[in-house]
């Protein structure tokens, strides 16, 4: 693209030294996809690997591209209002299939609604008008947690 | 007689040279501007069952409200019943469920719509979205030659932006220029079709960027109803215009004079119009969702009057305003009143209805207004030159190489990136970010709506004649494999045998297939 990559001295590196990677999907009908492909660009920027899915997946979907292309963490996005019944689902398919992937969530997400999503296991919560380095270090943060975790 | 508010009289307008209401209408469709007639303020609304919208239907109207605006939810606008796979976890929460003809039935309960003028927005589905409508009145004995309003139809800017598409581009055109046909003949006071840029903008594109797809999408259009029979003349006067309004109040002006120009100019040069309606850029106007913010969220009734009084300034001929706490939830209804109260304030407070086209003459304002149509024509050329002398093949060729969304796309994140740089100042998200009190008062949608819808669905199932459900389906199934066909008369034979929306759309989809995009970032 025309825009010349953002000063990253040193790229986000999950703890064994490859590049994060990570699936980006909006889930179900949802078509709002500009924050989901400034997304995309804001974290290959920050040298991460983005396997972008784009509109219209299902949990499954997105389980399959995580295996199939061994993703450190995913990122929905979501704009309408689905997130308290799709982004626990999600992270149940993830748990269903034996993943150890975070789940972060961008878009539009009520404060109140953030705690019960968290509680329902989704990693992080990146709210509206979100810094490009607010939107790495969640990302990074929450895939480093998971890499303790284990 | 016309005053200021310390009582100076006023003329309709000011200026000798060009005149509003005049060939090319840079300065305005009509030369007595809002003093004949203010713009509709139209207030788009929908979530839950249709019981609910109904009742926000009549909220608005009592509150003085002169319009309906009529949201769907994402699986009716992308074709699917509320018990779809996929419609879970979203029926009726971002607008309103209509499955069947029965749920039409309940939205518009208790409104005389031989009366109010609708706007639907919905898009791949319109032609059953207008089917149903004909249907409902039709029931309550308000024929379809009586019905006024919009439904959105514009299906080309689906694929470029906002994603809501079902079937491939060309039997997708033919739905719209079926629609058009059935309401040339059938419906004359029916606006067939809003073009429409708004949702261009909200994918990030520049002003420039929405002014020119959008009224490339509108030549588009003009080219497939000619070539499916039409005289331009026909359908031309009823076609319309959305655009955004956001934040750059001179060069949104410049913006909306430019389009009045360009779509003159090329529909009299280009395509040989000759009534003067065939000319006449009419658009309905929203304020940029997007550039709402969630931070410090009272800012936006401030961003939200603004973004109002340039479209007032450019002369829309109806507007929506955003609700203040858009960016963190669906619109409570004091939210919604505030934003219908910000455009009356501008209505009758600030005399800007006062004279049309107040800045016109003024160097900036016309300055920037040939801007706008000069970047305009550089992407007219490129669309023209795709599609060999033709805007329709031209559009269908940027579709299908990914020059729209990669336009929108480097767009929005040279936007971003200039935000994020500080180079260009929000307030309150990159600046002055102290006092950002939550916003706690936000209207949520209870999961009971899908329990309602889902049962609501099963009920119409179980009473309707299924045999009669066949047949009609069939019946569509054999038209649409014959492209001459209007499908528009089979689709509401369907509607009225209480087929499902979803039921329609499949039996299309075997005929049309189904488009599916190809991801670019």
């Amino acid at each position: 693209m025309s825009e010349p990559p953002a000063d990253t001295s040193f790229p986000p590196e999950t703890d064994f030294g490859a590049p994060i990677r990570v699936v980006l999907a909006k889930l179900g009908l949802d078509g709002h996809d500009r924050g989901l492909k400034i997304v995309a660009r804001t974290l290959r920027d920050a040298g991460m690997e983005v396997i972008y899915l784009g509109l219209r997946q299902t949990a499954d979907s997105i389980v399959a591209a995580c295996e199939q292309e061994d993703a450190d963490v995913i990122g929905l996005s979501m704009h309408n209002a689905g997130h308290l019944t799709l982004a626990p689902r999600m992270v149940q398919a993830v748990d269903h299939a034996g993943l150890d992937v975070p789940v972060v969530i961008g878009g539009i997400v009520p404060a109140d609604d953030v705690a019960t999503l968290i509680d329902s296991g989704v990693a992080a919560v990146i709210g509206p008008g979100a810094s490009a380095d607010e939107v790495v270090s969640a990302v990074k943060a929450a895939v480093d947690r998971q890499t303790d975790a284990q | 007689m016309v005053e200021s508010m310390s009582g100076i009289p006023l003329d309709p307008y000011y200026g000798d040279e060009l005149k509003p209401g005049e060939y090319p209408y840079t300065r305005g469709l009509y030369s007595t501007g809002y003093r004949s007639k203010l713009w509709t303020m139209r207030m788009f609304a929908g979530f839950g069952t249709a019981t609910d919208t109904n009742a926000r239907f009549h909220a608005l109207l009592r509150a003085g409200g002169t319009g309906l605006s009529t949201a769907f939810d994402m699986p009716t606008l992308m074709g699917r019943d509320s018990d779809h796979e996929w419609a879970i976890g979203e029926v009726g929460r971002a607008g309103v469920a209509v499955d069947t003809l029965a749920d039409m039935e309940d939205l518009f309960a208790g409104i005389d719509l031989g009366d109010v003028t609708t706007s639907m927005t919905i898009n791949g589905p319109a032609a059953i979205a207008m089917a149903m409508y004909v249907a409902v009145a039709e029931k309550n004995g308000v024929g379809r030659a009586e019905l006024g309003g919009t439904i959105q139809n514009d299906i080309l800017k689906e694929y470029q932006a906002q994603k809501e598409y079902i079937f491939p581009p060309r039997p997708s055109v033919r739905l719209v220029t079926d629609l058009i046909r059935f309401t040339t003949a059938e419906m004359p006071r029916w606006h067939p079709v809003s073009i429409s840029g708004y949702h261009i903008r909200e994918a990030g594109s520049t002003a420039a960027q929405e002014l020119a797809f959008t009224l490339a999408n509108g030549f588009a259009y003009v080219e497939a109803a000619a070539a499916a029979g039409l005289d331009v003349d026909d359908f031309a006067p009823r076609l319309s215009f959305f655009f955004n309004a956001h934040s750059d109040f001179f060069e949104e002006i410049g913006k909306y004079r430019a389009a009045r120009r360009i779509w003159a100019t090329w529909m009299r040069d280009r395509y040989g119009a000759a009534n003067p309606k065939s000319l006449m850029c009419r658009f309905h106007t929203q304020t940029a969702g997007v550039s709402l913010t969630a931070q410090q969220p009272e800012n936006n009734i401030a961003r939200v009057a603004l973004q109002a009084l340039s479209a007032v300034l450019g002369g829309t001929q109806s507007l929506h305003t955003d609700s203040y706490d858009e960016a963190l939830a669906l619109p409570t209804e004091k939210a919604a009143r505030i934003a219908l109260r910000t455009q009356q304030i501008v209505a009758h407070e600030t005399g800007a209805a006062s004279v049309v086209d107040p800045l016109g003459g003024a160097p900036f304002v016309e300055w920037i207004t040939g801007e706008m149509e000069r970047q305009a024509n550089e992407i007219f050329d490129h669309i023209d030159q795709l599609g060999n002398g033709s805007m329709l093949e031209g559009v269908y060729g940027g579709i299908e190489d990914g020059y729209f969304v990669g336009e929108i796309a480097d767009a929005a994140y040279r936007f971003e990136r200039e935000v994020n740089a500080g180079r260009r100042i929000i307030v309150g998200v990159n600046e002055f970010i102290e006092g950002d009190d939550q916003e706690s008062n936000l209207l949520s949608i209870g999961r009971e709506t899908e329990d309602l819808q889902l049962k609501r669905l099963e009920q119409v199932r179980g009473d309707r004649d299924d045999d009669a459900v066949r047949a009609s389906l069939a019946a569509l199934v054999e038209s649409a494999a014959q492209p001459d066909v209007n499908l528009m008369p089979p689709i509401i034979d369907a509607v009225q045998t209480y087929a499902t929306e979803g039921e329609i759309v499949a039996a299309l989809e075997t005929v049309f297939g189904t488009y599916v995009e190809t991801a670019v970032v």
